[in-house]
């Protein structure tokens, strides 16, 4: 037990997490620290370090909020607040949320579709590889608003453009694993299925298909992980009134840090959420074909 | 005046060759049979283009379009033509073949955008054709200039020379403290998942609106994948060339400098790759929160506004040149520092 305690990473990453959370309570005494003595100064108040660390913690539109500020807020705006509330986050969260889910099972598709047709068409295999590889090169998040504002001026609002810009991410990650899975079965075992005397098909969901799960898992945590991102950069334009990013958004524009930083830590909390939800979804999957993850 | 005749005659030496090629003359899966048959498309899709701008509403011209999916067709068969050479791993033919594959493609894609949104009068708004790009590029040149120097040069350039630099120090710095590396690494694994892009209003809010912001965003984004493939990187070296190196009695610097850092190398380039992308995603993206009047974030945003939709098409090809740039230098130096691991064989 004793043994199994050490050498498992619990106790480093929970030091390292209590540093974090430590360096950042200083963090927000030295960061706002300027702006209260400042203010002392006008008022003439006397003030001491004690008042000062004080003030610092429970400021109401700090520099960087304390972490306790922020959970605070979070706690008022997740549980305090009713679900349909336009001030509830599980509200938001759920906005986000929904058009990642939806862009990510359009890029899923995608680039399984497009995957197989490389592994089995050298002529796509030659054309488009590299262009699926420079077509990430380009900073496509960056352009995001502009597909936003105008597949909006042509009427499509609300889910659908958010969930085509979090496909476009998606589909990449998983076109590269699935080449990569689908062509991983030895020479050997396509030997033996050729000696079978199975044809493309049989090939293809026999041995290709089931290869490349460990493949396709890996690249479907990556690929949820970016479809988040997607669909909050989605949410920036100033037409959206809903999700996480306007949240980001909104808060920026009134200078409301605290709503800022409650935002940014649900959209953390959500893509860890989704990704281990996926790793559940693999273990089910790998455990229900008959293997074992190591 | 548009008839259906000036086509028929641009196309009748195109069917002539075409007949020729499908006759089979000569061997079909040769460089010269290939060569033919692409320069035979290319004229054809040509003379679409020339005159794609005499189509009207009164005009249809469904027999152009056909004809447009008979050029499609061609395409095709001429990639892959291209593709089914016997190259006999000779490394000239091979390359030409790997690019000209890919290129045909690319060209296809771009000849295929100009003739649909012309053709069909796609509105300006949603998607400019191609050469409508051209000219706004060529008319704002300057604009796009200062665009680039202050988004990629100042912002993108500093913040991740910055990031990574950091990123790859600090990783060397936890190597040496083991405590550290099992708290850290778990840690940098769950932030590279995290929407990291989502920090910028805060960094607009402390660093001002001039490019220390975008820099900044830069720094967080581009710090954890260095931090932790640097990490995994110098780890990767095994035990044999560690006991190599600790018989030839060196020290922890000469082993770091001599084995371990060669053989991070691919890690740390591949961190470098990704880091290139998010560099210039989180400057442009930071843009949007707040930017003098000048960046290509700014630009696309502005733009959008005036329903300038050219203007943002070409500051986006800017964009993805710079990025493809970006990431074809890495890429480069890459293969010439790693040539002697095993994932740069067989190329």
């Amino acid at each position: 037990m004793l043994k199994r305690l050490r050498d498992s990473s619990l106790i480093p990453v929970t030091v390292v997490v209590g540093m974090i959370i430590l360096i950042w309570y200083a963090g927000a005494v030295y960061l706002n620290a300027p702006m209260l003595i400042d203010q002392y100064e006008r008022q003439k108040t006397e003030w001491n370090f004690e008042k000062l660390r004080q003030d610092a913690w429970a400021m109401k539109r700090p520099i960087l909020p304390a972490p306790h500020q922020i959970l605070a807020d979070m706690n008022q705006s997740i549980i305090g607040r009713k679900v349909t509330s336009k001030r509830s986050l599980i509200y938001h969260g759920w906005i986000t949320i929904s058009s990642t889910l939806v862009g990510f099972g359009i890029g899923a598709s995608l680039g399984i579709l497009l995957a197989v047709g490389i592994v089995y068409i050298p002529t796509l295999n030659r054309s488009v590889m590299p262009w699926i590889i420079a077509s990430q090169t380009i900073p496509i998040l960056a352009i995001a608003p502009m597909i936003i504002v105008v597949l909006g001026s042509i009427g499509l609002t609300g889910l659908i453009p958010k969930a085509i810009i979090s496909a476009y991410l998606c589909f990449f990650p998983v076109t590269i694993g699935m080449v990569k899975g689908l062509r991983s079965p030895d020479p050997i075992l396509m030997d033996l299925m050729r000696t079978y005397n199975s044809n493309n098909s049989q090939t293809f969901f026999k041995l290709r298909w089931p290869a490349s799960t460990t493949f396709l898992f890996t690249s479907f945590k990556v690929s949820i992980a970016i479809s988040l991102v997607g669909a909050i950069v989605g949410e920036l334009p100033a037409g959206a009134r809903a999700g996480l990013g306007s949240r980001l958004l909104v808060g920026s524009y009134y200078g409301q840090t605290i709503q800022i930083w409650s935002a940014l830590i649900t959209a953390s909390l959500v893509a860890g959420l989704l990704v281990y939800l996926m790793t559940l979804l693999e273990r089910l999957t790998i455990s229900k074909m008959g293997g074992r993850l190591i | 005046m548009f008839s259906s005749n000036t086509i028929l005659i641009l196309a009748l030496p195109q069917a002539v060759l075409v007949l020729l090629l499908l006759i089979k003359p000569f061997d079909k899966n040769n460089i010269s049979s290939s060569l033919i048959l692409t320069i035979v498309t290319i004229a054809g899709c040509t003379s679409v283009l020339v005159r794609i701008f005499e189509l009207t509403h009164e005009n249809p011209a469904w027999a152009l379009w056909l004809y447009v999916i008979a050029q499609v067709i061609m395409i095709w068969e001429s990639m892959s033509n291209w593709t089914r050479i016997n190259t006999d791993h000779k490394p000239f033919i091979d390359n030409i073949v790997n690019l000209t594959v890919p290129f045909l493609f690319g060209a296809s894609l771009i000849y295929l955008w100009e003739i649909l949104t012309v053709g069909f009068n796609v509105p300006q708004i949603l998607l400019p054709s191609p050469h409508l790009i051209a000219l706004a590029f060529a008319k704002s040149t300057s604009v796009l200039w200062a665009d680039f120097q202050q988004t990629f040069v100042k912002a993108v350039l500093s913040g991740y020379l910055i990031g990574c630099g950091s990123g790859f120090l600090i990783a060397i710095f936890i190597d040496r403290v083991p405590f550290l590396q099992k708290g850290l690494l778990p840690i940098g694994n769950l932030v590279s998942a995290l929407p990291i892009v989502g920090v910028a209003p805060i960094m607009v809010m402390w660093f001002g609106f001039d490019w220390h912001s975008k820099a900044a965003v830069v720094v967080i984004m581009t710090f954890f994948p260095m931090l932790v493939n640097t990490l995994t990187g110098i780890a990767a070296s095994g035990q044999m060339e560690r006991d190599l190196m600790y018989s030839y009695a060196s020290n922890y610097w000469q082993t770091l400098l001599l084995l371990r850092l060669p053989n991070a190398l691919p890690f740390i380039f591949n961190a470098m790759k990704i880091n290139s992308t998010l560099a210039l995603i989180g400057a442009i993206v930071a843009e949007f929160f707040g930017t003098p009047i000048v960046g290509m974030g700014f630009r696309i945003s502005i733009e959008v506004g005036r329903m300038n939709v050219d203007v943002v098409w070409a500051t986006i090809t800017v964009a993805a040149m710079s990025g493809s740039l970006f990431f074809a230098l890495i890429a480069l130096c890459e293969r010439s520092m790693t040539a002697w691991h095993p994932s740069m064989r067989n190329r």
